[in-house]
């Protein structure tokens, strides 16, 4: 197949966006892996409870768009807090196994209880908007179809990123999370409420979640209980890729991620069946060349 | 003396009660439940209009497979095991319909699968036939609509690698295309669950395809078109019978409105006075419009009364002869003849979306297959 230029364009842009989603994902991961040093298997399920609180808040209660991205975000961190308290906060000093299994629970957990709860059908995202035909617009420059949506969701991507990073370091919570990622104990003894930060940063990483949600519906406006599985997978990919508790590190990792799977079916389309295979294949060669990332520090654990 | 009354009684309940059991196998909850509810309100509507045969009351015995293959089969075995039911029908699903044949066959008792119509269902198989068309059929009729109605050329077809219905539809389609109508096929691959499709379009836009095929279910087929349409892809999108559910409007919104599918049934091509009649009665039922699969639940009932008269007998093995032996049953989906195999062979609907409706465009005999 010949590669043209606007194929070329177009596949570049859907790649930016796939990876911003990807980005605001694995943000959440490497945020609570920072700190806790544990990995929340379940931030793609969180994510999909954001689509549903989204959808159901605009199709139950009847919200605006915007009022019903709002109370997902609002939802979702409370959903976040609830699993720290309930499912995390008693392993605090158990092995580190016995919490990566319970994350995995966890994941289990919210696929089956959506299941049950939600329905396992596919449901329509295009029923919480007014204007249906947002996801179908497109700007077009010569021959080359921009679909809008791409600017959306890189623009809320983009705008969610700078909230955090002023979050995490401009103000004394992020001080405080910056601090716990370094040292519990000697924070605690600074008179720092330990778990309250903790329950903070699972809020905001599950927000973050909810939003990389709302956002996936929107160009996938279809989604079920297991929507989150293969997004969540590949977030955790990104941030490994990125070194795994640097923010920077996830975003890059995210964008990069998005970016070279779109650019791998633009350039060998024969490939296009092991596209999900690739970035696996992507987080194998980054552990054994580049263990702790692209951005990660290489800690020397201490004995 | 006691004995020998009691004994009298129980003759005497059995011939007053004698009956005609029917088990019905349908995934009445899980992921394709949508279909297993629909199927069931076509086959009650049936059950209601007739339910005597050969003097006797029939019986239905609803056996949930919870859209799962092993519980099929494990429904299969109760019905025939336990219910001692004559026929089965059911499943809607291909690999469940498989599932159940094994025991169906083991026992001796004939199943009719409703919508399953992969080839591989009544391959080798002596007691399962069904009152759908199988895939073949359908694909050679998808080639027939895009050459002869539709004059398309280039046609890009999205494979769904996961699924053998979605393999099978390819290859015969390509076939027919190819050989009939000279046309330029470009195949480009996906798997169930995929949302990102873009490279695809891009792929069929610089193969300048006047029509892209999809093959697989209507999820995928919604979002796929929706990026094909935001990509600029002003062409026609055709479907297999994967396209008939309503989530196929409600997901793809305006993305899929002009798109075409051959399916099995749809209220709209009703002629005959025996389809308006169901379609009425439908209504009145159950205040809406019949599905595909209600209409095929419907004929998969008739069409065994229709089999145990003409089989004079309540032998599951003679009437599986009966069954085998239909040919020109008029049912409400169409005239059905089943073949040698067990397959139906009946017209191909195709039918378009229109303003979200599903609406009939065209049908096609299954002479013109030939």
């Amino acid at each position: 197949m010949t590669i043209n230029f606007t194929i070329f364009i177009q596949n570049l842009l859907n790649g930016l966006m796939v990876g911003g989603l990807y980005a605001l994902i694995a943000v959440g991961y490497t945020m609570v892996y920072g700190i806790l040093g544990l990995i929340n298997f379940a931030f793609g399920d969180i994510m999909a409870m954001g689509i549903y609180f989204a959808y159901y808040g605009a199709t139950l209660i009847r919200l605006n768009f915007p009022f019903a991205i709002v109370f997902s975000l609002i939802t979702t961190a409370v959903l976040g807090i609830l699993i720290d308290r309930l499912a995390y906060k008693p392993l605090r000093n158990a092995p580190r196994i016995s919490a990566l299994i319970t994350a995995i629970g966890v994941s289990f957990f919210i696929e089956s209880f959506a299941v049950v709860f939600f329905g396992p059908n596919y449901k329509p995202f295009l029923d919480v908007l007014e204007d249906k035909t947002i996801a179908f617009q497109s700007f077009i420059i010569g021959n080359v179809y921009i679909p809008k949506i791409i600017f959306i969701i890189l623009g809320v991507t983009a705008a969610a990123l700078v909230v955090l990073f002023l979050i995490v370091y401009r103000t004394k919570i992020g001080m405080a999370m910056r601090a716990i990622s370094a040292d519990i104990p000697t924070t605690s003894l600074m008179g720092i409420n330990v778990d309250m930060v903790i329950g903070v940063t699972f809020a905001i990483s599950s927000a973050l979640a909810a939003l990389a949600g709302v956002m996936w519906a929107l160009r996938y406006p279809s989604f079920y209980p297991y929507t989150g599985f293969v997004p969540g997978l590949k977030a955790f990919i990104a941030a490994v890729l990125g070194g795994i508790g640097s923010i920077g590190g996830a975003v890059l990792g995210g964008i990069l991620l998005g970016v070279i799977e779109m650019m791998l079916i633009t350039f060998f389309p024969t490939l296009m069946q092991y596209k999900d295979a690739f970035s696996f294949i992507i987080l194998i060669i980054i552990l054994l060349v580049k263990p702790a990332g692209l951005l990660g520090k290489r800690t020397v654990e201490k004995v | 003396m006691k004995r020998i009354l009691v004994t009298l009684l129980v003759i005497l309940s059995i011939s007053i009660f004698a009956e005609i059991r029917i088990g019905v196998l349908l995934p009445l909850t899980g992921g394709i439940s949508a279909f297993g509810d629909w199927t069931k309100k076509g086959i009650d509507l049936a059950h209601k209009q007739k339910n005597t045969v050969l003097g006797e009351k029939v019986t239905l015995v609803y056996v949930d497979t919870r859209s799962e293959k092993t519980e099929a089969a494990n429904g299969m075995a109760r019905l025939t095991d336990k219910e001692k039911v004559v026929t089965v029908i059911g499943e809607i699903a291909s690999s469940n319909s498989m599932a159940a044949a094994e025991i169906a066959e083991s026992r001796k008792v004939p199943q009719v699968a409703v919508t399953s119509t992969s080839p591989l269902v009544t391959q080798g198989k002596k007691f399962i036939s069904r009152v759908c068309f199988i895939d073949p059929l359908q694909g050679t009729a998808l080639a027939e609509f895009a050459g002869k109605n539709l004059k398309a050329k280039k046609v890009t077809i999205f494979v769904d690698i996961e699924q053998d219905y979605s393999i099978s539809l390819t290859n015969y389609f390509v076939e027919r295309f190819e050989k009939k109508y000279k046309g330029q096929v470009l195949k480009v691959q996906y798997k169930s669950g995929d949302q990102e499709f873009s490279a695809q379009i891009a792929q069929a836009l610089s193969f300048g395809s006047d029509a892209i095929m999809m093959t697989g279910y209507y999820n995928e087929i919604a979002l796929a078109a929706q990026q094909a349409r935001s990509m600029g892809f002003k062409g026609y999108i055709i479907a297999g019978d994967g396209a008939d559910a309503p989530e196929l409007v409600k997901i793809g919104g305006k993305a899929v409105e002009g798109l075409y599918f051959t399916t099995h049934y749809i209220p709209d091509a009703a002629t005959s006075k025996l389809g308006k009649d169901f379609v009425d009665a439908f209504k009145k039922e159950y205040g809406t419009l019949p599905a595909m699969n209600a209409a095929l639940g419907y004929d998969a009932y008739m069409l065994i009364l229709n089999a145990i008269e003409r089989a004079k007998s309540k032998d599951p093995v003679k009437i599986n002869d009966a069954i085998r032996a239909t040919k020109g049953f008029q049912g409400v989906s169409g005239t059905i003849n089943i073949d040698k195999n067990g397959d139906a062979i009946k017209t191909v609907i195709v039918a378009q979306v229109k303003d979200g409706k599903f609406v009939f465009a065209s049908s096609i005999e299954p002479e013109d297959l030939q």
